[in-house]
């Protein structure tokens, strides 16, 4: 077994930059990351992307170059393409890398493993030719490959983001499909003095808007029954907005409206988590410096604690990694709180745009609870209308529902189903989000085949043995 | 399975490899992410689901989805966390339930 003092999941700007801090302290860090090269989901492929590429996607995404080329240490040990499917007692994790299982042990875990795209449970949203906005974004980050005639749909700043960068490619999507409405934007406005103190990211919005403009994207906002038409391969995308009913043939359909803290590590140990109405997620409960609550060993970090942006998961990071480094006697509580002063206050920066975006761009209020017939659990194929049912004859959480079908059972976990299955039994039962609860995450987090486990038992067996 | 691909690759230079795809044969870049490959090769659907048969291709492309599920060379991955290499062998995941643990 490999060991080390802290072991840290994900290697996104939350990850790489507590590695890099801990590794300062004096600390022997392993980093762990399912992809083939460190960066998270906003730096995907910093280090390989052209200066074409680089044109495309914008200075905020060559920032993580930065970031990345500070992972060489000698004790920071990057094991790229290791995908952690078991957490336990809060300091042992069991990857598999190059198709062989493995166990390592820190003294102290780092769980920044990020953030996903919400799920947006639309009729049609489960044919080929439906991805999200990010993945569009990793097909041009990681691969150079942009999609041709295709419509953006849905809410939110990085929405607009992917739509300018599609600009930039050459190949500017048809339409961009907004669902929030008027009064989002001016309930926003109460919370425009924070967005001020953010002013960067406000700037930065208003020029991409200007940038779609320049570019002759066509804009419906307020857009509502949005769906995806097709048989076997999207075809159209058909929606409300202004009175009407609008309907544009495209193959490709991108959806997104907004972004959610990935918790399922964290669930796996029995973090508890709350549910936040502004963001409206469940977010784990940790101290300020990120310790999870009731779990002495483990910390959290960066969207995965709740969404705050690439620039706050990196500061978080380090926030933790002092904090690491204090409790394995590396600095003093002095030490960490005089090198945690000026994080705190940039962080404070980071963090004043969020309630303005919160409001501004909400997710879209009918893919939080889809009609009948939209199937919600991807894997299994369990409709809104049968978490209705279930409902109806007496379940109450998301674990009971398991025991009426196979909702969120698939191999995805529970990741593009779990917050419509906990909303609309919440809003089916008339009990709060907190009432109703998440799935139980149990591992493994992701499948592992019985070759790589039955390789782990040899090789632990061969180690007692020496 | 559809040719036409809304996918176009901005730099398509580069060393390539032959792989095949349910029995087609495919010049794929080497070393690229196996699923972005496929998809501007013009390759869907990826898998079809357990279900009800429906056909599926790349969601996310970010290892969370699992819409990418696919064989290689008898082994059931999850594409958009493979890279490319030559002379793979990569089929549709056989009907059942695949990629449960
Ligand atoms: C698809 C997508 C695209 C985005 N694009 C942008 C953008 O262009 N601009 C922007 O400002 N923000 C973007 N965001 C938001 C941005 O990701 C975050 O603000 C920022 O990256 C958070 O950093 P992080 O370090 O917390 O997590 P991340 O950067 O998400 O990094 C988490 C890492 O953990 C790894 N991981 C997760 N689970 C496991 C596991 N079980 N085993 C091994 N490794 C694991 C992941 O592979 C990932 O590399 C995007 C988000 C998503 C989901
Ligand atoms: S596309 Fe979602 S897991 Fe690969």
């Amino acid at each position: 077994m490999r060991e080390a003092d802290l072991v840290i999941l994900g290697a996104g700007p939350a990850g790489m930059a507590a590695a890099r801090t801990a590794a300062e302290a004096g600390l022997s860090v392993v980093l762990l990351d399912e992809q083939p090269r460190a960066g998270g989901q906003i730096y995907r492929d910093v280090e390989r992307a052209g200066e074409r590429r680089a044109e495309i996607l914008g200075a905020d995404y060559l920032k993580g170059a930065e970031l990345v080329s500070d992972l060489p240490h000698p004790n920071i040990r990057h094991l790229a393409g290791a995908n952690a499917w078991q957490v336990e007692e809060g300091r042992r994790v069991a990857f598999t890398l190059d198709g062989e299982a493995e166990l390592i042990e820190g003294r102290r875990l780092l769980i920044a493993t990020g953030a996903l795209e919400r799920p947006m449970p639309i009729p049609g949203w489960t044919l080929p030719g439906v991805m999200t906005a990010g993945a569009a974004q990793i097909l041009l980050k990681q691969s150079g490959i942009v999609c041709e005639g295709a419509v953006l749909a849905g809410s939110g700043p990085l929405l607009y983001l992917v739509a300018a960068q599609m600009c930039r490619a050459g190949t500017p999507p048809l339409a961009l499909v907004e669902t929030q409405t008027f009064s989002d934007r001016l309930a926003a406005l109460r919370h425009v003095g924070g967005a001020l103190r953010g002013w960067q990211a406000l700037a930065k919005g208003l020029g991409l808007l200007a940038e779609l403009r320049r570019a002759g994207v066509r804009r419906y906002t307020s857009a509502s029954e949005l769906a995806v038409e097709g048989g076997s391969q999207a075809q159209a995308l058909s929606f409300a907005a202004g009175g009407r009913t609008h309907r544009i043939d495209c193959s490709t359909v991108l959806l997104h409206h907004g972004v959610v803290p990935n918790t399922q590590a964290a669930r796996s140990i029995g973090v508890p988590h709350r549910w936040d109405e502004a963001q409206r997620a469940f977010l784990p409960e940790r101290d300020p410096w990120g310790r999870a609550a009731g779990l002495e060993t483990v910390f959290i970090a960066g969207d995965g604690s709740g969404i705050g942006g690439a620039g706050a998961a990196a500061l978080a990071g380090r926030l933790a990694a002092l904090a690491i480094a204090c409790d394995l006697g590396r600095l003093s509580a002095g030490e960490r709180d005089r090198a945690a002063r000026p994080l705190q206050a940039a962080l404070a920066r980071e963090l004043a745009v969020r309630p303005f975006l919160d409001r501004a761009y909400p997710p879209f209020a009918g893919a939080l609870l889809p009609g009948d017939d939209t199937l919600v659990c991807r894997c299994e194929e369990v409709t809104a209308g049968d978490i209705r049912r279930y409902a109806s004859i007496g379940c109450l959480g998301p674990n009971q529902t398991k025991a009426f079908g196979r909702v969120g059972m698939g191999p995805c976990q529970g990741r593009y189903c779990g917050l419509t299955v906990t909303e609309l039994l919440a809003d089916a039962n008339g009990r709060s989000q907190d009432e109703t609860g998440y799935y139980r995450i149990r591992p493994p987090l992701k499948p592992v085949t019985l070759g790589e486990l039955a390789a782990l038992a040899a090789s632990q067996s061969k180690e007692t043995v020496e | 399975m559809k040719t036409a691909s809304t996918f176009r690759d901005l730099d398509p230079e580069g060393p390539r490899v032959r792989v095949r795809f349910s029995g087609r044969d495919l010049m794929l870049r080497e070393g690229g992410n196996l699923a972005a490959e496929l998809l501007a090769a013009g390759v869907t659907p990826f898998r079809r689901t357990p279900v009800s048969g429906a056909p599926r291709a790349p969601f996310c492309m970010m290892g969370a989805c699992f819409d990418c599920l696919v064989e290689i060379d008898g082994v059931t991955r999850q594409a958009c966390l493979c890279e490319v290499g030559a002379g793979m062998e990569i089929a549709m995941p056989a009907a059942g339930r695949d990629g449960d643990a």
